[in-house]
């Protein structure tokens, strides 16, 4: 089964449970949908099934029960090298950054193009137009080691943005940055969804979804128990 | 795009193998160990060649003769000896060749030469030196010897004494010896090879589990596995010739030092001159392992990360 890359995609998890072997649910049969170009927060105490839903997103792990569309298609039965082109169509921004120690700012954001298989061309085009999109124009040479914790989150979007992807998925984007960096991480991050992305936020902060006023999505013992279209963070 | 993309796992290794200077420089290290090991192989295997041969050569079978036996009749014998297979040479020693000899031998024992001037004649018979290919051989010359084709024109038994029978223990101590020594050596330096390559292998395995959240980074953002791999085999192979070159030059002053040791202690061989000259075949070995033994690693060492 190919994936093919949609403009605006639809997400549909249908009765999706994930039992660990040592019978701990993550996930009881969760059924919900995104709709394209949509802002959905997902939020929850540590352990409520966030990581394990988004998980699910990126064929990272496979459900125990029930399935996950991306449209019509099914990604845990894509081949593995569907996945990775799967994988290309999403970006995904992690709380620890992830970014690659020993490549360079500009390097990293190339490596995401260069898997896609883009050209020296686009990257010496894109790149730049990235990092000046989240600021950072003037640390493109340097290393992760030598930026602070909001300018490596603001490069691990730029990453996640540079192939123009379908979704863009944040696992608790902010949770390791100060009140103004994570001002300005969500700023980025609705203006993607405004630029027609369609944008999953997990988070732990308050404050976060409560300016946001989108859709919130909240997560208990791996069910869902309240979606509300303009939420607000209660727990 | 294969070629842009082999191009760029190429670039990508070369600066991971620079920009992780220090865990490049640990598995350099390590690696020059291995590679110092399975050099010095090759210098073992050449001093164990060299002294097994030269003890080889050293043992041989002696056929007296009677004093009375004819030179001629000595000759034909010689003759008989060296068309047969196992025999690598026969040398003739004539009866004056002896008797010079032993006169050479006990010259600072008058005794011997004061009765030896008083029998008035010689009494020494002449003698065949015959050497084999293979010391297990020895056996079936000196069969050959006691039968009874070697006898004289006139039909006369004119071989005194084949001084195998007497030496026999010995050379086959001395063939069993040759033979388990090259056994010995061979299992010795292959457990030694294996020791080694697994210590690096697990060397590799470390550097390549400290980027094992990057490997999760690079699979979430769709890259291949051939794609996260190349990289670390091209870093793998780097350390392999970087190793293998510093492993080299290790062994000019180290050789160097050892030549004129080994010269003096194994029999000739100059491990400083050997090196020399079969440096081509030194540099494929050393080098070549270090970058086979480089790639394979991080090869399989990556694979556990790409399960994702």
């Amino acid at each position: 089964m190919l994936y093919t890359k949609y403009q605006t995609v639809m997400i549909y998890f249908d009765k999706v449970s994930k039992i660990y072997p040592d019978n701990s649910v993550a996930l009881d049969k969760i059924t919900f949908s995104i709709e394209p170009q949509e802002f959905v927060s997902i939020v929850g105490h540590s352990g409520a099934g966030k990581t394990t839903l988004l998980k699910m997103l990126l064929a990272e792990d496979k459900p125990t029960e029930g399935k996950v569309f991306i449209e019509s298609t099914d990604i845990h039965s894509l081949r593995a090298k569907d996945i990775n082109n799967f994988r290309r169509s999403i970006g995904v921004v992690f709380q620890d950054f992830r970014l690659l120690s020993n490549k360079t700012v500009f390097e990293n954001i190339a490596f995401a193009m260069e898997v896609a298989g883009r050209s020296e061309e686009e990257i010496q085009a894109d790149v730049p137009y990235v990092l000046n999109l989240v600021d950072l124009s003037n640390k493109v040479w340097n290393f992760p080691h030598e930026l602070s914790g909001g300018e490596k989150q603001r490069v691990a979007i730029a990453r996640a943005i540079v192939n123009q992807p379908d979704i863009i998925i944040a696992d608790e984007p902010t949770g390791n940055l100060d009140p103004v960096n994570t001002y300005e991480i969500v700023q980025i991050l609705k203006k993607i969804n405004d630029l027609g992305t369609m944008v999953i936020l997990t988070t732990h902060n308050k404050g976060v979804i409560d300016s946001l006023a989108r859709r919130v999505l909240t997560m208990e013992n791996g069910r869902i128990i309240r979606d509300s279209k303009e939420g607000t963070y209660v727990i | 795009m294969f070629r842009t993309n082999l191009k760029r796992i190429a670039k990508s290794g070369f600066f991971g193998f620079f920009r992780n200077g220090f865990v490049s420089l640990s598995s350099v290290l390590v690696m020059i160990i291995t590679l110092s090991v399975i050099g010095s192989v090759v210098f073992f295997g050449a001093i164990l060649n060299v002294s097994l041969e030269e003890i080889r050569n050293k043992v041989d079978v002696n056929v007296y003769f009677v004093t009375t036996a004819l030179e001629e009749d000595v000759l034909v014998i010689k003759d008989s000896l060296e068309v047969l297979p196992e025999v690598a040479d026969v040398t003739y020693v004539s009866r004056e060749e002896e008797l010079a000899s032993f006169r050479v031998r006990h010259e600072n024992d008058q005794f011997t030469l004061q009765a030896l001037d008083e029998l008035g004649e010689n009494p020494l018979g002449a003698k065949l030196n015959i050497k084999a290919k293979e010391p297990q051989q020895y056996e079936g010359i000196s069969t050959f010897l006691q039968g009874e084709n070697i006898l004289s024109k006139n039909g006369t038994v004119i071989v005194d004494n084949v001084n195998y029978l007497k030496n026999k223990d010995a050379i086959d101590k001395l063939s069993q010896i040759i033979a388990s020594a090259g056994r010995f050596g061979f299992i010795f330096t292959l457990i030694l090879v294996v020791m080694s390559t697994l210590i690096t292998f697990n060397t590799i395995r470390l550097v390549i589990f400290i980027s094992r959240e990057e490997i999760s980074v690079m699979r979430l953002v769709g890259a291949s596995a051939l794609y996260i791999r190349g990289p670390f085999v091209v870093s793998g192979i780097m350390y392999g010739i970087v190793a293998g070159l510093v492993t080299l030059i290790i062994f000019y002053p180290f050789t160097l030092w050892l030549g004129k040791l080994t010269e003096d202690f194994f029999i000739g061989l100059n491990l400083f001159d050997y090196y020399i000259s079969n440096f081509a075949q030194v540099f494929l070995l050393v080098v070549g392992s270090g970058i086979v033994i480089g790639a394979v690693s991080s090869y399989l060492a990556v694979k556990r990360y790409l399960k994702i």
